[in-house]
């Protein structure tokens, strides 16, 4: 057979060899991507020749998708009209009244020359797989440097902030969920206005507001919005509610547990947000506040 | 096992280049399916246990670079770091290679039990790297996929020699 060849045919380099040629190759790329980021071209390069075949491999799901779309039936499609109708209703009011508050509120702001605040563009995404990978919290979504996006973007669904694209390719965006171990999210909370830094933990539904004080005022079903000081998320978009607070006395922070509003793990459709305020610059030698910080790569 | 050893003795036709290709892309296109919840933690690498078949069926035909380049795509499709599956299959194709005529000798079910030992140094390999990035370490759960594709070995060997059965001779008496 032809893979028992003597050892006197030419075979080029013993397999040790190539394995030490190849492992030095991926321990550079690792290197080079972990530490100093030079890969992106490369990173692209390789995102548009699989492109098809990501494509292709999720599409079984999106045709089912349709397809079940297709197939609902009368009564719950009315149920559901019925449903829709109601809330736009009780939604018309609610934006009536917004109109004029946002009116008032421009008339204000002016008064006092604030900065005024741009309005949220949103582009409509389809999510097409989450990342096989389970150390990190990731999805990859149908829109990317063709349709404007860019890496910092926040992503959100109908409920909450969902996350933020952290890679961009042509066609595609890779967006990490808020649940992803190192992802920040600077939060506030709207009852009482307290400023925090929501961190996520790795684990799907759990997210934990670190370095908080035990004496500050966190209570169970305290929502927390963005606060928007970080120039990343927009300010006032609702992240989560706290689901559980200890307060230990032999240590020093609140254990502070909450569950995000958004369906993190499970949508087909989210937005990304497209307006954003650009950040002041940061003033030179002052105490840096916490500062959410970009998740690390990989 | 009385047949154990009759197995590889039957010939086969060489396989094509194409085919393997076109196993390789196919399992590429099975790692990107959308996994989700339970699947994700079943799912087997399809690419790691089909660059293991071959590196031990053909072990001229495919190497390093095929291996290699597949990690770089799982890699971008994963959102990974650059270089993490591509250093884990290299080593694994390396492995397949070095070991081919030694599990070759052996019947399916002992081949499995060289090929799960395999396909978990390839899952110990991400985690090491991963850690070393700053990762936790993700649960013992991890390593059901390389179990799930041990159980996967045999129907895999079947289906990929399809192609290189000889077809029967119409004049054959």
């Amino acid at each position: 057979m032809e893979h028992s060849a003597p050892p006197f045919f030419k075979t080029g380099p013993t397999p040790l060899a190539r394995l030490l040629i190849f492992a030095a190759l991926s321990l550079t790329l690792l290197v080079a991507d972990a530490r100093f980021n030079y890969l992106n071209p490369l990173r692209q390069l390789a995102a548009v020749i699989i492109y098809p075949l990501q494509r292709i491999a999720s599409a079984p799901a999106s045709i089912a998708r349709r397809v079940g779309d297709f197939f609902v039936t009368h009564s719950s499609m009315r149920g559901e009209n019925a449903r829709l109708a109601e809330e736009n209703f009780s939604n018309a009011a609610a934006l009536q009244q917004l109109k004029a508050l946002q009116a008032e509120n421009a008339q204000l702001r002016a008064l006092i020359a604030a900065r005024e605040r741009l309005e949220l563009k949103v582009i409509g995404a389809e999510v097409l797989y989450a990342a096989r990978d389970p150390f990190s919290r990731k999805i990859i979504v149908d829109k990317g440097l063709q349709n404007d996006i860019t890496p910092g973007r926040a992503v959100v669904d109908d409920r909450g902030v969902v996350g933020q694209v952290t890679r961009v390719y042509p066609w595609l965006s890779e967006v990490t969920l808020i649940t992803d171990k190192g992802q920040f999210v600077p939060v506030q909370n709207l009852r009482n206005g307290l400023r925090a830094v929501l961190a996520g933990t790795g684990n799907d539904g759990v997210l934990e507001l670190r370095f908080i004080p035990l004496n500050a005022d966190f209570q169970n079903g305290d929502r927390l919005v963005t606060s928007g000081i970080d120039g990343v998320y927009p300010p006032g978009l609702p992240v989560a509610q706290v689901s559980q607070v200890e307060r230990n006395a032999a240590q020093l922070f609140a254990r502070i547990t909450c569950t995000p509003l958004a369906g993190v793990a499970s949508h087909t459709k989210v937005l990304i947000v497209a307006g954003q305020r650009e950040a002041p610059p940061r003033p030179a030698e002052e105490q840096k506040p916490a500062r959410p910080k970009k998740p690390r790569k990989g | 096992m009385a047949d154990a050893r009759a197995a590889p003795q039957e010939i086969l036709l060489p396989v094509k280049p194409g085919f393997i290709v076109l196993t390789l892309i196919a399992a590429l296109l099975l790692n990107l399916l959308p996994w989700s919840g339970y699947g994700l933690w079943v799912k087997p690498d399809f690419v790691a246990l089909v660059v293991l078949y071959w590196c031990i069926e053909q072990p001229r035909k495919i190497g390093f670079v095929a291996a290699w380049l597949l990690g770089l795509f799982m890699d971008v499709a994963d959102g990974t770091l650059f270089g993490q599956h591509a250093l884990a299959y290299t080593i694994l194709a390396y492995a397949g290679i070095v070991l081919h005529r030694r599990v070759r000798m052996f019947s399916v079910t002992p081949q499995v039990l060289h090929v799960i030992p395999l396909l978990l140094l390839n899952d110990l390999i991400v985690i090491a790297i991963r850690g070393l990035a700053g990762a936790d370490f993700p649960g013992f759960q991890y390593f059901i996929g390389s179990f799930v594709a041990g159980a996967l070995w045999a129907p895999l060997g079947v289906l990929l020699k399809l192609p290189q059965r000889p077809k029967p001779d119409p004049y054959h008496v």
